[in-house]
């Protein structure tokens, strides 16, 4: 059990005061807003709870963000899992682990306006790789046509831009094990899979739950990428919870219902985000009581 | 046994790299054509081998100025997210406080508002202070999203290290300062590394509020590119080259951080 010791407030001091300037403020306002009716600078009528009732009553808002749980729940369950997998193979020693890092953070690093653009390109059946291979295949393959393609797409897209975040991050969790664990692990004769259900695993732990909620968060707020590549269609296959925001903030320029939007916006990623948290944590709990009990 | 399994490792590996790297490619390759073979034809390497986009980005000011404005306030940006975050996610690991738990997930909720949402506060808070336009301005909102992901990272190595290491140095007579930078530090090096190198990313792509809080002194590059799109339709070769420069920053920083990285937990030498 950690000590108790309120003297370490002084440590997170900075950090807290460094967030708060740029967090606190910013919010205030968008709450302000988001109970008025602005006409015009000068002119603003208190409207109370009314713009969250209209955004609440919304049926485009249920259908963006069906969309959006849906997409942010596919990205979870391949990125993590191939993450995982990625950070197990990649080597740990010598020139190839370099090579390997730099490969796989490469994605990460193109602004996302260009990784929009650049599969824009990638996926045209007449001038894109991967559009030319499909249709050479012989699949009627088109993003901007075929609604499931679209959203294909936009998943393939962020599988090659964020995987490497989880994997990049299980990598460095699998590295700070002790040897000491996987030579008792040989000792006990212990089997590969037991070694990453035991020890790898669970050590991973503390990644593991920054991973799951970076990406969770960072696809709920999925916004360039999407608009260059498909803009919302067709239809409104990938029109996402964010583009639909932005359609309404500058499409009608209307800041009071765009601050009651944001608002909701950000209590549906925090409330999902908070449960998704607090099962982590049991699950990583129960983990460590059965092996606690396990060698106990 | 080991050898089947060492193999589909590496054809998974392989597998994965291919499918990592060929839109990159497709980017280089995109970079070095002429506009007209880009959107006309169908070749897996130029056939007119072209290096006038890169010529553009590299003798025009206003669009190799927008890399080294970038650097600047991620680099700024950086340093002041790690320094911020690396004692705070120490207390975080090791201490029970009054409120700590909440003010833990508090700092994460922060990366929870689309960016959007902040971008008019911002520009009024920015211009009060009288820093619009500067790199500090761009560092300091960063801030934001950056701290966060810095304490919560750094957080998960600390609490992977047991706390007898603490103990033993503090009855060896270590100050805190002296173990926190001698022997602390060390021990979470991948953490550090990977840490610095999310901060130096999430910095580096992030276009919203850099281009609203700034104008022509720190204008960064990813600003600038958007204005490959234009009445005239779009210079996609420009873009592509301007694209595959943006990668070599990052690439010099992993290149720089993967000992960080990929040497870990140094238990036996303490």
């Amino acid at each position: 059990m950690k000590p108790i010791n309120q003297k370490a407030w002084f440590l997170i001091l900075p950090v807290v005061l460094c967030v708060a300037f740029s967090a606190i403020l910013p919010l205030m306002t968008v709450v302000n807003y988001s109970v008025q009716d602005i006409i015009s600078p000068d002119r603003r009528v208190f409207v109370g709870t009314e713009w969250f009732k209209a955004v609440m009553r919304d049926e485009d808002l249920h259908g963006a963000l069906l969309r959006q749980i849906t997409f942010s729940l596919a990205v979870l369950a391949v990125q993590i899992p191939l993450g995982i997998a990625l950070a197990l193979s990649m080597p740990a020693k010598g020139w190839q682990s370099s090579a390997v890092l730099v490969a796989v953070a490469i994605s990460l690093l193109i602004p996302w306006n260009v990784v929009g653009t650049i599969w824009q390109i990638y996926g045209r059946a007449d001038i894109g790789l991967m559009g030319y291979t499909l249709a050479a295949l012989g699949i009627e393959y088109s993003y901007t046509g075929n609604a499931t393609h679209a959203w294909l797409t936009v998943l393939l897209m962020d599988v090659w831009h964020w995987t490497p975040l989880v994997a990049l991050l299980c990598f460095a969790g699998l590295r700070a094990i002790p040897d000491a664990y996987y030579q008792a692990a040989s000792i006990d004769g212990a089997s590969k899979f037991a070694v990453f259900r035991y020890i790898q695993l669970p050590k991973l732990r503390g990644v593991l739950v920054i991973a799951v909620l970076l990406r969770f968060m960072d696809s709920f707020m999925i916004y360039t990428e999407p608009f260059v590549l498909t803009g919302g269609g067709p239809g409104n296959a990938t029109t996402f919870l964010s583009q639909y925001l932005t359609q309404k903030a500058v499409g009608q320029f209307d800041l009071g219902p765009a601050a009651a939007f944001s608002l909701i916006y950000f209590l549906i990623i925090l409330v999902l985000s908070f449960i998704l948290y607090n099962w982590m944590q049991r699950v990583g709990t129960a983990d460590k009581s059965n092996a606690e009990g396990r060698h106990g | 046994m080991v050898e089947t399994r060492f193999k589909k490792r590496v054809i998974f590996l392989i597998a994965y790299l291919i499918f990592a790297i060929l839109p990159v490619y497709w980017m280089v390759n995109m970079s070095f054509k002429t506009n007209e073979e880009i959107l006309s034809v169908f070749s897996l390497w130029p056939r007119d081998f072209t290096l006038e986009h890169y010529k553009t980005i590299l003798t025009d000011e206003s669009w190799y100025s927008g890399y080294i404005n970038s650097m600047i306030y991620v680099a700024m940006n950086t340093v002041m997210s790690l320094s911020v975050a690396l004692p705070a996610a120490y207390a975080f690991s090791r201490y029970r406080f009054l409120g700590d738990k909440h003010v833990f997930f508090w700092l994460l909720t922060n990366r929870m508002t689309p960016p959007a949402v902040f971008l008019l506060p911002f520009f009024q808070l920015y211009t009060t202070l009288g820093l619009m336009d500067t790199h500090i301005a761009v560092a300091l909102a960063h801030l934001l999203f950056n701290v966060p992901l810095a304490v919560w990272i750094l957080e998960g190595f600390m609490s992977g290290v047991p706390r007898e290491i603490d103990e033993t140095a503090y009855i060896d007579g270590y100050s805190f300062p002296r173990f926190f930078v001698t022997i602390f530090i060390p021990l979470i090096k991948s953490g550090v590394g990977v840490a610095a190198f999310f901060c130096f990313m999430f910095s580096w792509v992030e276009l919203l509020m850099a281009r609203t809080l700034t104008s022509v002194d720190a204008k960064p590059i990813v600003a600038t590119m958007t204005r490959t799109v234009s009445a005239s339709g779009m210079d996609w070769g420009v873009l592509a080259a301007a694209g595959v420069l943006t990668i070599v920053p990052g690439a010099i920083v992993i290149w720089f951080v993967r000992h960080y990285i990929a040497k870990g937990f140094a238990m036996g030498r303490v």
